[in-house]
């Protein structure tokens, strides 16, 4: 899978729990879902479990942790799908 | 000095109306909102009828966003919040969402908080995926999940909280608020109860077999408080929300006052006297009414009506003669007495909100509700009142004080006294 297709998943995943709008659709690999997209931190979770819906895969804890940024969850997820 | 009390706001989410018109014209018609229910009858319930709330998708998406309805299944929540906020609204007070309104406080009562979603968790939980549950189920199973959406929502920065006791939760809610404004922690109270619906909840009543079996054909005509042939109660469900203030602060405001709450009182009767958890002590139950009655510096004989809890089941006798030997009525001074229920069922936690609400549309409207079927009154309660003080028809009444009880589960006991606002 490229890597725009991938973001572009990221982004349809991201978008239900978005408060800042703006900052969304701005979004790059630099953005911080917390900082910038003023996503609510329990929502978090959320968004890595319909990750985990989206491409079939299961994102251990540790993964889920490093989860902040758009840069680092494309990172978990593309190391998941080599994984499968 | 004590602090003067009014209502300035009222909400409603009832299965025989959702907001205050629908409730209005619904209670002044006698409608009936309670209907077939298909999920009952698929589980073998005893009982096939219900009262529940209709509330399409569009109107919960003018209550909550749309990240709010994500993985959300609690109807109490949901019923709770439309009422809630329909009430803050009502009281002509506006959203601001970057202020806290830290004199407003929210006392907003319930049995159960998102039954439906937690039977969703249990499932995963079992198949030991605990992990798939996401952020969703904690705030929704919690008792207090009503009040912490609302205090989001509505910026209401006093005491949080949500309070439970059975069938007794709504007026004791509206009590708490009272007592809070009372103390001077509080300028206004949003206060209400909610309760969930469906089979989960209304199951364990199903199983005691006080709930109603034989008008499963014939819904509207289930529901039967104080009538001969009534047969146990319809399980309901719903919110009612009923905004309190201190009268200085709604005159302040120019806001609407429906009426004054003058006071009340909660008791139990520690399952003693013929008490126990599911029935109640006839002494405690009297004692709440006249120590209600005495506290809010009333004669009893200036009761307009009384609005009973009143189930259809069997106890309805004994409620009818606990409240004229507590008030001391005769036969013939007996005020017009009627019961919800016979219009929505037993909204259980949600019973004394909802009934509150009719409460005070009574006094703002001047009218008392129909007693839905009860053309056949139980002939010991005929013995102890005249039948006119059963009306089932709609009565145009000069309602001046309305005292309103609600009784649950653990033998506890609410009493509320209403009144008309004089304006000067």
């Amino acid at each position: 899978m490229s890597d725009t297709n991938l973001l572009e998943k990221l982004k349809t995943i991201v978008e239900p729990y978005v408060q800042n709008k703006e900052a969304f659709s701005t979004i790059s690999e630099e953005t911080d879902f917390i900082n910038d997209l003023k996503i609510n931190s329990a929502n978090l979770i959320d968004v890595a479990l319909d990750v985990e819906d989206e491409f079939d895969i299961m994102i251990e804890n540790d993964d889920m942790d490093k989860m902040l940024t758009v840069k680092s969850s494309l990172e978990v997820i593309e190391q998941k799908l080599a994984e499968k | 000095m004590r602090k003067r009390v009014v209502i300035t706001g009222l909400g409603v989410v009832s299965p025989n109306g959702v907001g205050l018109d629908a409730f209005t014209n619904a209670l002044k018609n006698g409608s009936s909102g309670i209907r077939h229910s298909k999920v009952l009858e698929e589980l073998q319930f005893s009982c096939q009828v219900a009262g529940e709330p209709i509330i399409s998708d569009l109107m919960k998406e003018e209550y909550l966003t749309r990240l709010q309805l994500r993985g959300f299944n609690s109807t109490g929540i949901l019923y709770g919040v439309i009422a809630g906020i329909d009430a803050f609204k009502d009281a002509g007070l506006k959203i601001n969402a970057d202020e806290v309104d830290w004199d407003m406080s929210i006392i907003f009562g319930a049995g159960t908080s998102g039954i439906d979603k937690f039977r969703e968790a249990i499932y995963k939980v079992d198949e030991k995926n605990v992990r798939r549950l996401g952020s969703s189920v904690a705030i929704q199973v919690m008792n207090s999940g009503v009040s912490a959406y609302l205090s989001g929502i509505l910026g209401a920065g006093g005491q949080v909280t949500t309070n439970s006791s059975a069938c007794t939760t709504g007026a004791e809610s509206i009590l708490m608020g009272y007592d809070l404004i009372q103390s001077g922690r509080a300028t206004k109270v949003l206060t209400g109860s909610t309760s969930d619906s469906g089979p989960y909840i209304w199951g364990g009543f199903d199983a005691m077999k006080v709930c109603a079996y034989k008008f499963n054909d014939q819904p509207e005509k289930a529901s039967r408080p104080m009538s001969e042939s009534a047969n146990g109660f319809v399980p309901g469900s719903g919110a009612g929300a009923l905004m309190l203030e201190t009268l200085d602060s709604a005159l302040e405001r120019g806001a609407t006052i429906y009426a004054e709450l003058l006071g009340g009182h909660v008791n139990c009767g520690a399952q003693r006297n013929g008490g126990s958890l599911t029935a109640p002590n006839n002494e405690a139950v009297q004692r709440c009414i006249k120590t209600a009655v005495k506290n809010a510096g009333i004669n009893a004989q200036d009761i307009s009506t009384i609005n009973g809890h009143l189930t259809a089941t069997k106890k309805d006798s004994i409620e009818v003669q606990n409240w004229k030997e507590a008030l001391e009525f005769t036969k013939d001074n007996f005020p017009p007495i009627n019961s919800l229920k016979s219009l929505v069922g037993h909204g259980l936690s949600a019973s004394g909100a909802l009934e509150s609400v009719a409460s005070v549309l009574q006094i703002k409207e001047q009218f008392v509700f129909p007693n839905a079927n009860c053309e056949d009154i139980h002939p010991d309660i005929e013995a102890m009142i005249n039948s006119t003080s059963v009306p089932t028809k709609m009565k145009e009444l000069d309602v001046d004080i309305v005292a309103k009880a609600s009784f649950g589960f653990g033998d506890v006991n609410g009493c509320l006294i209403f009144k008309r606002y004089n304006h000067s």
